[in-house]
């Protein structure tokens, strides 16, 4: 027996995962079921797509409609699956290589679409399943495989690309902070357009052991003590706030969405074809 | 309530990451061998901060009937 | 009784589609195909179905996978360029077995090549461009309104075989405009999915000797996974050697060991003679015009015409070559179909090569000089 989450919603055969000791990937993992168990979602209605890279791994442990695509490919494949059938609830898995690097193209325009998708960003700040080479949100001078002297790439923030890109639902949360978390990923599943939630995660033994982060436990409390609520970030200073970063839901607006943009020109040529 | 759920450790799935143990806060876990377990069961508050943090879904709290 | 019409080959190809049940386009612009995705945008709101433009190449292709395991009937068109980006994805259709339609009308190359000029030379991409020993089909149509019938042949093969088929097409087919009747395809077999009935113990990737378990599409409680990873017959990751020779045995087999039911082909004149001529699409049409002059001459020339090229029609080819002195393969490239012809015959007839690849077409003056010069 597994908790009742687990016997419910994931495919037991398939566990234990692959992840390594302390990698946060079942930590959002989990945080995303239990968003879908809490709005009460049909089981059978629910598709997980993912692309490549260890979160990517994530869909086939979860016993939905699951499709584990190509690299940096799945909200492509995606959009597909939620304009062809929009009675199915999309959620996408991927991580900072997978979405910021090569699936980049693939996310500004499906953010600028606002087709109603909900995509999740497991961030580590690194490749993990190729051996912890560095990604778009490796932080400036941290160490990784193909940055042995240092990391020169400027950090890129995806959330501030996902709300210059047009998306209409944009929070950041952590795997330290699960049950804010989850509330987040509930509201981007509930909110009707793109909505994009970045998961701030861990990679202890790629990340963690290049940079000297120490134990999982001890990278998880550096994202508490780093972590600034929205509510509370806007009142600090410059210097307090340099380097923390924010928590919360950035950005929740309403913008027509593509689905039902299509489908309004359908009953404009008040097509019949039965 | 609280005391009609039980702790419950998956061994084979746990892969002593020691995140539970870390963020105990009533410190009553424990690795031994690589693998959690429960030293006092009954300081045990229930809270389910291991099953909300664990990533491997090896321990847990069971609602017992 | 239908009436006939003046067609483009780029519009047979969506009318056959729309008829064969195409209910889900995405694709990107790129000549000499772009009719195609314009017709779909125009058109599909009246059958039902959905036209998206995607950001790219790649996504167009991802998307109509996406599409197609909704359940819905899918097509791509593109041409060299975005054939070569459309590859990674259609090894992904091809591995998780997902179908689809993809249209390739081919224009000079390699790279940007000469955009608005005919070409055959993705014969090989079109069976090798992915990466990975993998299945596909792939149909060349050399008429309007062959066309509009082959169209409607790649989605019933696609569906019948989960896999990828390829519409190879070439720029003068696809901007040809010729007067069709299509009221003799008015009763041709539609190709439906069939629906898996069994919910607690559907295996997509049932290990079926040369065949295919029926595709659930997603959102009808079989909640199945789909991965371009090795997989068992759940479709579930496996590095397990056994397992992983298994699925590609059965991927490769259930095209190669049903040829029968898949090979289309032509012939024309081949009881014997002189010269027999092998060639497909627009190059084939010349042949046809060659054909008629070289007879004036007192030569006896057939025409073999494989409309699927891939899996080549090996077997028909073997029958019929031995009952002439000489084989040329006509292409407009500097020889791919010839590889495939020499393997079969295995020198046991001269095989000549009569290409062009300077971005003009065939003229039937081409072939028929190339065919006296080999006296």
């Amino acid at each position: 027996m597994a908790s009742e989450l687990v016997e419910r919603y994931f495919r037991k055969e398939t566990l234990p995962n692959i992840w390594c000791p302390g990698c946060s990937n079942g930590i959002v993992t989990t945080a995303i079921v239990r968003a879908i168990d809490n709005l009460g979602l049909d089981q059978n209605k629910v598709c997980i797509v993912s692309g490549i890279g260890c979160s990517a791994r994530a869909s086939g442990y979860l016993d939905f409609n699951t499709l584990h695509t190509t690299h940096g490919r799945a909200i492509a494949f995606a959009t597909g699956i939620k304009f062809a059938n929009p009675d199915l609830t999309v959620i996408v898995i991927t991580g900072d290589g997978d979405n910021a690097a090569i699936g980049g193209n693939h996310f500004i325009h499906a953010c600028r679409r606002n087709i109603d998708l909900t995509v999740v960003m497991y961030n580590n700040h690194i490749y993990g399943m190729t051996g912890g080479q560095h990604s778009p949100t490796t932080p400036r001078f941290d160490r990784a495989t193909t940055a042995p002297y240092g990391n020169i790439d400027r950090y890129f923030d995806i959330c501030k690309l996902a709300i210059g890109a047009g998306a209409t639902y944009v929070a950041r949360g952590t795997a330290y902070h699960v049950q804010q978390l989850t509330k987040l990923i509930e509201r981007g599943i509930s909110h009707k357009g793109f909505s994009f939630i970045e998961a701030l995660s861990i990679c202890p033994t790629y990340y963690g052991r290049k940079n000297k982060k120490g134990t999982p436990a001890d990278m998880l409390k550096w994202l508490k003590d780093h972590a600034v609520d929205i509510k509370q970030g806007s009142k600090m200073d410059p210097e307090e706030f340099h380097d923390k970063f924010i928590i919360g839901e950035l950005l929740n607006i309403d913008e027509p969405e593509f689905v039902e943009e299509y489908q309004k020109i359908l009953n404009n040529l008040k097509v019949n074809y039965k | 309530m609280v005391k009609n759920k039980e702790l419950v450790i998956i061994e084979e799935w746990c892969k002593g990451c020691s995140i539970c143990v870390e963020f105990c806060p009533v410190k009553v876990l424990e690795l031994k061998n690589g693998k959690v377990r429960l030293i006092d069961a009954d300081k045990c508050t229930k809270c389910g901060l291991c099953e909300l943090r664990c990533p491997d879904f090896a321990i847990y709290l069971e609602v017992k009937e | 009784m239908m009436p006939t019409v003046l067609m483009q080959g780029n519009e047979a190809v969506v009318e056959g589609a729309i008829n064969a049940g195409l209910k889900f386009y995405a694709g990107y612009p790129i000549t000499p195909s772009t009719e195609i995705a314009e017709l779909c945008a125009e058109k599909l709101p009246f059958v039902g179905g959905k036209f998206i433009q995607m950001e790219d190449e790649i996504a167009s292709m991802a998307a109509v996978i996406g599409a197609s395991l909704t359940g819905l009937k899918a097509m791509t068109a593109t041409s060299g360029p975005g054939f070569s980006l459309k590859q990674e994805n259609i090894g992904f259709a091809a591995m998780a077995e997902i179908p689809c339609v993809i249209v390739d009308v081919q224009r000079m190359g390699p790279s940007t090549g000469m955009p608005t000029s005919p070409a055959q030379g993705d014969v090989m991409q079109s069976r090798w461009g992915t990466h990975g020993d993998h299945p596909i089909i792939v149909l060349s149509p050399s008429s309007v309104k062959e066309a509009y019938y082959i169209t409607i042949q790649a989605f019933n093969l696609s569906e019948k075989y989960r896999t990828p088929v390829i519409l190879l097409m070439d720029e003068v087919i696809g901007h040809l405009r010729e007067a069709v009747n299509l009221d003799e395809y008015k009763d041709v077999e539609i190709f439906e999915r069939p629906m898996p009935q069994d919910k607690e113990n559907y295996l997509p990737y049932q290990y079926i000797e040369n065949g295919v378990a029926p595709l659930a599409p997603f959102g009808k409680g079989f909640r199945f996974h789909v991965t371009g990873l090795a997989h068992n017959e759940k479709g579930l990751p496996t590095n397990d050697p056994k397992v992983t020779e298994k699925l590609i045995k059965r991927l490769i087999g259930k095209i190669e060991n049903n040829k029968k039911d898949i090979v289309m082909f032509e012939e024309k004149d081949t009881e014997g003679g002189d010269i027999l001529l092998i060639s497909f699409g627009s190059s084939a049409r010349a042949c046809e015009a060659a054909m008629q002059e070289l007879k004036k001459e007192g030569i006896k020339v057939g025409l073999f015409k494989p409309i699927t090229i891939w899996p080549f029609p090996d077997k028909k080819l073997r029958e019929i070559y031995p009952r002439f002195k000489k084989v040329f393969v006509v292409e407009m490239n500097t020889g791919q179909l010839y590889y495939e012809v020499d393997r079969i015959i295995k020198g046991n007839t001269y095989v000549g090569k009569i290409n062009k690849f300077n971005g003009e077409f065939f003229t039937p003056f081409d072939i028929v000089e190339k065919i006296k010069e080999s006296f």
